[in-house]
């Protein structure tokens, strides 16, 4: 039980970990938020699932948490993606195509 | 259908709050069926939930996104943590525009939210029936084949719960 706990809370350490990496490798803001909320999201499931096998009494708590966070979290990075492009942030030169910019050029 | 949005959030609040405190005490019952009753009473009349279907075919449909939905999540993580880790940072971005079919803005939410979770795509901006979608490795930037690649595996589970 404990172990398997323990195995649950490291995979979701080394996802953060990974995430953080990306969000310092990624180019611009738009792909830097990619890995930012994809790998948080997997990485606190993960967590949580270890800490219900830790401890067991939490396990509802945990799972409404779970519920909060997957519901919350995309919600989050969207406005902050929207409010960066609004902001004309400026993208990577590597992207091929920005169909939101030629949408707003328009109106 | 006027107390439909009362009654979903009655449940859904007393779930939260059973949930909340991990035990079913004759006190922790009814302070919480007090309270939900008071609160729900708020949403009698407002539209909120008035999208969902609470047929078994909903419920089936539910049960079949939330597992594509895991599926697809663990997918994008070793996706992008594949981007991550290898010495050059290879990622073709761009912005695409999808169309999706659903009409209710509760579907549209939950649709909107997989996208962003499921791999390299994040919505930026929706307006109407069109998703403006950052992609972290655009292999389609027309409408249609964009739509295809991106909406397809969601929209039908969530066409059948919301419309």
């Amino acid at each position: 039980m404990e172990i398997a706990g323990s195995i649950f809370v490291l995979i979701g350490s080394l996802i953060f970990f990974l995430s953080s990496l990306g969000v310092i490798r990624m180019p611009d803001v738009y792909n830097r938020i990619q890995t930012g909320t994809k790998a948080t999201t997997l990485g606190t499931i993960f967590v949580l699932v270890g800490l219900a096998f830790l401890s067991p009494d939490w396990t509802a708590k945990l799972a409404v948490l779970l519920v909060f966070i997957l519901l919350t979290n995309p919600v989050s990075s969207h406005v902050v993606a929207r409010a960066a492009h609004f902001n004309k942030e400026p993208m990577s030169p590597l992207t091929i195509e920005d169909k939101l910019e030629a949408k707003e050029e328009e109106a | 259908m006027k107390f439909k949005a009362a009654v979903i959030s009655l449940i859904l609040g007393l779930l939260i709050w059973l949930g909340l405190n991990g035990t079913i005490g004759r006190d922790v019952l009814i302070t919480g069926i007090v309270v939900t009753v008071i609160t729900s009473f708020f949403f009698i009349g407002t539209g909120i939930f008035t999208d969902v279907r609470l047929t078994p075919k909903a419920l089936f449909a539910l049960v079949a996104w939330l597992v594509v939905f895991l599926i697809e999540l663990i997918k994008s993580n070793i996706d992008v943590m594949s981007r991550v880790v290898t010495p050059k940072v290879r990622i073709n971005p761009a912005i695409v525009e999808v169309k999706t079919r659903l009409k209710s803005k509760l579907g549209r939410l939950a649709l909107a939210n997989s996208i962003t979770l499921t791999p390299g795509t994040l919505t930026t901006d929706i307006e109407g029936d069109t998703l403006f979608i950052h992609w972290i490795d655009a292999s389609d930037v027309d409408i249609e084949g964009a739509t295809r690649k991106i909406v397809g595996k969601f929209e039908k589970y969530l066409e059948v719960i919301f419309g």
